[in-house]
């Protein structure tokens, strides 16, 4: 009886031991991290999000140049898709170990990492790199005046509409102003046209309406003012909630949009984009979209449009609300590290990333590599944009990003009043 | 989880009994006995002991640190250092959304019991006749709990899909159905409801299965006898049947709750807990402030709660009415005795 025993207990460590090890392997080779320099190579770890094109390719075509012309430095891309790259940034930056090179949205997230000490301040190498880029594209990635990321890619939120639908219910030009929106509104439903998709389910998509209007009634001042105090309770951000409760009133979303996702079948994009509804608010991302979710292209249907101004408000249409992505470097990063980002955006690269179509422009001029009317159109805007307001939940810790969703989706669905609304974010912004 | 009640311990009893000290026939080798005992014990305790520690890594120690991290408000950075004593609980039971997630919580529960096991009793009964095709028709129903519940979320939001689904083209003209286009997952008063009946259709084959395998395993001599009395099909289904069906009906209440108590997958995909939370329920809450808002402490009292309410539910549950049912099984050992 003992004998077989032992060896079946024997085995039994030795599989569970064997199976330790197989899932620790991994695990640690992953913990190795950083950036490693011995015997005059560098290595440099970077981290993106690239696991689509066309980042996917262009990312390590951009790579082996660099390494042709610097033999002596191998960089190594770790790609992770977006919610798993937000998950472990989380894990890494609770850890203090940050990668060399890394991508980041800037805001709450960056500054949390920023005020942990753990990343590079760039301000002083970037003065001459920065006078040459798109001046909102920095913003984001700025703090106390201090520069902490380069930015590679730059877009905002503003009306897609199809001009046809538009045409058909009388109106000739793309509203310049809320009132005039609101009577276009009236104009689309009372011609049978649905005047507006929108993700309700998603909740984010609405947000949009609340944060431009906040961002026209009051001007990026106001915004600035609510990130430093907390206090979203002032008269523009209660207007905002009185504007887009007098659009909600008038019914102008598609049926069902409470229920509606955005890249889902029958979602906000596919209604969009198969000709069902006359606008949406959406980034610049928005046309491709549109294409996936409905399989049909609008093509030279298709319009943009800045956010209309609302009258008595200091914001003009070159306020932009949107977001983009840059890269930041650890703490302590080798400088073959910042030299790989200014390569990542020289005239070549910049011509590269523009024209596949995935990235929009931050240096100046490199908006006439597009070559889409529509893009072009955005990419002007930006590189006109006076003023910049990222998104909010990306500006503001997760929980104010999120009250925001759910508070506006609530105003809209008639559930909570514009003064509600201002008090739920408040009170959340100040329990933070 | 598991249904093992019928594991009696008759076997063990015996064994144990025939070991007890004392017993004169085995006073002889009285000097050998506390040996083997001991190795009795050490091979118990080899058998236990990776089981108890997987169980204390991956239960015990959670709900201890659920706990621990639900007096703190705390961000999932670093380690918690903001004590607020039983501040989230407070903030919890004045939330709205959560006080709403226990009255939706009820309401699933409520229709689980009033209506999904009753329609899988019926479904059940049905199939245990001698039906043509009938093997055919236990497939079909039991195919829908195959399907994972992120699968038939996707599935029913295309159905209902408003305007476009398939659900609205098949009640177009329809009388009275037909109001209900267009609305489904989208309109706050029907959300709930629509996800029940997605409930419903992915769960009834599961608990018609578990009514089957009781019906199968009821005598058909008890059946025949009560005929032969007199009974008629209703009297021989409500006397005899349904108290012979009786511990298969208590597990599948019991399943029936826990799991509506515990939704989420169908939810999340389906509504998001939405319009306006009409929808949400614990878990979907939990999930919102836990991963979304990183209001980890918060949800940790949330899960709490989940926990406790499970817990005492079960616990209850157990004690009232699946008692008869577990004696003699081994979650029992020495109650009955």
């Amino acid at each position: 009886m003992g004998t077989p025993h032992l060896s079946r207990r024997s085995f039994l460590a030795t599989v569970s031991a064997g199976a330790a090890a197989a899932t620790a392997g991994p695990l640690l080779a992953a913990c190795g991290g950083g950036g490693s320099g011995s015997g005059g190579k560098t290595t440099i770890e970077w981290w993106d999000i690239a696991t689509t094109e066309p980042s996917q390719s262009l990312y390590p075509q951009i790579i082996k140049a660099y390494q042709a012309a610097h033999p002596d430095v191998t960089i190594k891309i770790t790609n992770l898709e977006n919610e798993a790259y937000k998950a472990k940034m989380t894990a890494v930056t609770a850890s203090g170990k940050l990668p060399d090179i890394f991508v980041t949205w800037g805001g709450g997230v960056l500054k949390q990492q920023v005020d942990a000490g753990l990343v590079e301040d760039l301000t002083a190498r970037s003065a001459s790199l920065a006078s040459g880029l798109i001046p909102i594209s920095l913003q984001a990635y700025q703090f106390g005046g201090k520069t902490y990321a380069i930015p590679h890619d730059m877009g905002m939120v503003g009306f897609w509409y199809n001009k046809r639908l538009f045409a058909k219910a009388g109106i000739k030009d793309a509203p310049p102003t809320w009132a005039r929106l609101l009577e276009d509104v009236r104009k689309l439903k009372a011609a049978g046209i649905t005047p507006i998709a929108l993700a309700g389910k998603e909740k984010w998509p609405a947000h949009y309406y609340w944060s431009y209007l906040a961002l026209r009634i009051g001007g990026t001042q106001a915004l600035k003012q609510a990130a430093a105090s907390n206090d979203f309770s002032a008269p523009p951000f209660v207007e905002a909630g009185r504007q887009l409760k007098a659009l909600a009133d008038l019914a102008p979303f598609q049926q069902g949009y409470q229920g509606a996702g955005y890249d889902a079948p029958g979602g906000e994009a596919a209604t969009m984009g198969s000709g069902r509804a006359a606008m949406e608010l959406m980034g610049q991302w928005a046309p491709s979209v549109q294409k996936d979710a409905s399989g049909k292209d609008l093509g030279a249907d298709l319009g943009f449009f800045p956010f209309p101004v609302v009258e008595g408000g200091p914001g003009t249409t070159t306020d932009v609300f949107g977001g983009g992505n840059g890269h930041a470097l650890r703490k302590g990063a080798p400088a073959a590290a910042y030299d790989f980002l200014t390569f990542l955006i020289n005239a070549e690269n910049e011509r590269k990333l523009v024209s596949s179509g995935g990235f929009m422009p931050v240096v100046k001029g490199a908006e006439s590599a597009i070559a889409d009317p529509n893009r072009k159109l955005v990419a002007e805007t930006l590189a006109k944009a006076t003023g910049f307001q990222l998104y909010l939940d990306q500006a503001f810790p997760p929980a104010v990003g999120q009250e925001v969703n759910d508070s506006v989706t609530d105003l809209i669905a008639g559930k909570k009043t514009p003064e509600q609304v201002a008090q739920a974010v408040t009170k959340t912004a100040k329990s933070q | 989880m598991t249904l093992s009640v019928e594991t009696g311990d008759r076997p063990v009893d015996s064994a144990r009994a025939r070991n007890r000290p004392g017993r004169g026939r085995y006073r002889g080798r009285e000097s050998a006995r506390p040996a083997r005992r001991i190795r009795d014990w050490a091979s118990v305790t080899w058998f236990l002991v990776p089981a108890l520690l997987l169980f204390a890594l991956f239960v015990l120690v959670p709900i201890a640190v659920a706990l621990y991290t639900s007096l703190f408000r705390w961000g999932g950075f670093g380690p918690p250092e903001d004590f607020v004593g039983l501040g989230n609980y407070t903030r919890l039971f004045d939330d709205p959304v959560f006080r709403g997630d226990l009255w939706r919580g009820l309401f699933l529960v409520v229709l689980s019991i009033a209506v999904q096991l009753p329609f899988a009793l019926g479904t059940a009964v049905l199939l245990n006749q001698r039906l043509p095709g009938r093997a055919v028709y236990r497939t079909l129903f039991f195919a829908p709990y195959v399907l994972s519940e992120v699968v038939t979320g996707v599935l029913f939001g295309m159905i209902f899909l408003p305007g476009d689904g398939l659900a609205d083209h098949l009640l177009d003209g329809v009388p009275v159905l037909d109001g209900l286009a267009g609305r489904w997952f989208s309109d706050p008063s029907t959300a709930l409801p629509t996800v029940f009946l997605v409930m419903t259709w992915k769960y009834f084959g599961f608990h018609m299965m578990l009514y089957l395998a009781g019906l199968q395993s009821i005598p058909s001599e008890v059946l025949e006898a009560a005929a032969i009395d007199g009974a008629g099909p209703w009297r021989r289904f409500r006397h005899v049947t349904l108290p012979l069906l009786g511990p298969t009906l208590r597990i599948s209440v019991f399943l029936s709750v826990i799991g509506s108590i515990q939704l989420f997958d169908l939810v999340w995909v389906t509504t998001s807990g939405g319009p306006t939370h009409s929808s949400e329920t614990m878990a979907v809450t939990m999930f919102q402030f836990g991963f979304k808002r990183y209001q980890v402490g918060y949800a940790g009292a949330i899960s709490v709660v989940m926990f406790a309410v499970s817990l005492v539910f079960s616990l209850l549950y157990q004690r009232f009415a699946l008692r008869r049912d577990l004696r003699g099984a081994v979650t029992s050992m020495g109650a009955g005795r």
